[in-house]
Parts: structure tokens; C-alpha cells; sequence
């Protein structure tokens, strides 16, 4: 059982002594300005600011269902990857969301994720949006991710070429 | 008459897409043919979502798709004012996509008086080869 991994950090650590890392290495992420603001072993927190340019209908300035899709597939593959005890990468299989209500015009989101299930191959995640707590939710999610094969911890921000 | 009113519709997607800050951020377009469309996301880095393998993010792909959808119902609704409003989507991935352009096709299952039904697909070099498809129901009433 001398899996490269198995002397490596636990991916959560990595990712609490990193939260600004795991969106910022991501292109897409950067542009929508989304970041993670707390990570627990399966559980991630984060917040989606407003920006004009995210914007779905320029009558009520709310931003676009679109953003949280992004928002909320990133939020659900970093608390898949929190949950694990070694590094893995995370490919989204499928991802649903309702949309419970519209956001408020020019608000920040907030986001939640939690991954309830890993199989051998497979996470489990739902995730919330909303403004102040999950009573009163914008969106749901649920996912689920296929968990890929191990990489060298010096991969983890996606930094090279597998 | 009928072409008329395709035209103006075409137009008036061709206007949605203008006027909505977030399809802009994304940089696609739709090309109306009569009452079908194909949507073009032209590659972009900024779309980029693993750096090391050089894919575009997943949820770019599915606001991609959801957009495309709308614009499709949009385009085929001739009481529609305004743009549907999303209940949910169901997004399916399936392949990666690779740095080239995306396109996507949505079709509409169900026109109900509120409410439809809608599937969408996105591809790059062949059709038959999905990269991500999309299920979506849409309010598409009055306010």
C-alpha cells in the first residue's frame, strides 16, 4: 500500500493553507471573481461577488443563473475534494440546480457545499445560494463528481500537464 | 405573416443576446436559420477552467447551454415579452471540452402555457459527439 499519496498532506489541509488558490488558478474563476472563504473536511464555504458585467437582465440588474452554475460546480468539486484523504482530481458528472428565487439586484452571494457520499470512484454534493443564510435560498445543487486518478500533490492547483 | 414574424423574433434574439451583460461576458452568439438556431461560443482563455489540460469550465459551458436554450424558446415563443425565466436545469457532462469553439443547438420537448421543456447539446468537432447536454424547464408565462 505505498501509494505515492499516502505521505502526502490531506488534500484539506492543503486547501485551508490555500483557500485563495482554488479558484484563482482557474481562468473562468478569476473572471467571475467567485473565491472560497472556509474549508472543512467535506464542506466548503464561499461568496460570489456582484459585478455589472455578470449581469442576466440589465432591467433589474440581478446577475445570471449562469454565474451560480459556475459558482456552484466549483463549490461542490473543492468540497469533493476536501472530503478525501488523498489527493484527487474531480471531474463534474452532472450537476442540477433549482432556482428556488431570483437574487437581489447588486447583492453578493453566498455560497455553501457539502459532499455527503464518496464511493471508490464516485462524490456525492449538494450546495446552497443565498444572501444571508440557507433559510432563504436563490439556488440548490446537487452533483456528482468521478473521482480521477492520483496525482502528485505539486499538480493540485492544475499547474502542469498530466 | 409568418416569415415576418421570424425575422423580427431573430431579430429580437440577436437583441437579447446584445443587451444581456453576462452572454456578452461569455462572447457567444446565435445564428437564427427560419425558427432554429445555433449557438457559438467562440474559445476563449478567460473560459478556461483546468489550466493543465486546457478545458473550458464546465459552468461556462452550462450558462453556454442555458442561454442557448432561452434564446431558442424565445425565438419560437411569438407571445413571449420577455426572456423565460429559469426553474431548473439538469447538466449532463460528458466529454471535455477541449481550447476550440463550442456549439449548441436547444430543442423544445414541451410549449405548455407556463412552463417548457427543453433540451440542449453542445459539441465541437461532431455533433454525434456531445460534449455536454442540457435538461431545463422554463417559466414562460405572464408576470
Amino acid at each position: 500500500m505505498s501509494d505515492d499519496a499516502t505521505s502526502a498532506p490531506a488534500p484539506l489541509e492543503l486547501m485551508q493553507g490555500n483557500l485563495d488558490m482554488i479558484s484563482g488558478v482557474i481562468p473562468w474563476g478569476r473572471r467571475l471573481g467567485f473565491r472560497m472563504t472556509k474549508v472543512e473536511k467535506g464542506h466548503v464555504w464561499g461568496v460570489q461577488p456582484w459585478k455589472e458585467r455578470l449581469v442576466g437582465d440589465p432591467d433589474t440588474g440581478v446577475i445570471h443563473g449562469g454565474v451560480l452554475t459556475a459558482f456552484l460546480d466549483n463549490l461542490c468539486g473543492t468540497a469533493a475534494g476536501s472530503a478525501m484523504d488523498h489527493l484527487r482530481y474531480v471531474a463534474t458528472l452532472d450537476l442540477r440546480i433549482d432556482y428556488m428565487r431570483p437574487a437581489e439586484p447588486r447583492r453578493d452571494i453566498l455560497g455553501e457545499a457539502e459532499c455527503y457520499h464518496v464511493t471508490r470512484s464516485i462524490c456525492f454534493t449538494r450546495a446552497w445560494a443565498f444572501h444571508e443564510t440557507r433559510d432563504k435560498v436563490i439556488a440548490t445543487a446537487a452533483g456528482a463528481f468521478a473521482i480521477t486518478k492520483p496525482r502528485a500533490p505539486s499538480t493540485m492547483g492544475g499547474n502542469d500537464a498530466e | 405573416m409568418p416569415s415576418e414574424t421570424l425575422l423580427s423574433r431573430a431579430e429580437e434574439v440577436a437583441a437579447f443576446i446584445a443587451r444581456t451583460p453576462f452572454a456578452q461576458e461569455l462572447g457567444m452568439r446565435c445564428e437564427v436559420m427560419g425558427d432554429e438556431m445555433t449557438a457559438i461560443l467562440p474559445f476563449q482563455d478567460k473560459l478556461i477552467g483546468n489550466v493543465a489540460i486546457r478545458a473550458i469550465h464546465g459552468g461556462a459551458i452550462g450558462a453556454f447551454l442555458e442561454i442557448a436554450a432561452m434564446a431558442q424558446v424565445f425565438l419560437v415563443s411569438e407571445h413571449l415579452v420577455r426572456p423565460p425565466r429559469p426553474i431548473n436545469l439538469t447538466i449532463d457532462y460528458m466529454r471535455q471540452a477541449h481550447a476550440k469553439d463550442l456549439y449548441a443547438r436547444a430543442t423544445i420537448t414541451k410549449m405548455g402555457r407556463r412552463m417548457c421543456s427543453v433540451q440542449a447539446v453542445a459539441w465541437q468537432d461532431e455533433k454525434s459527439k456531445p460534449v455536454t447536454t442540457l435538461m431545463a424547464h422554463f417559466m414562460v408565462g405572464g408576470d
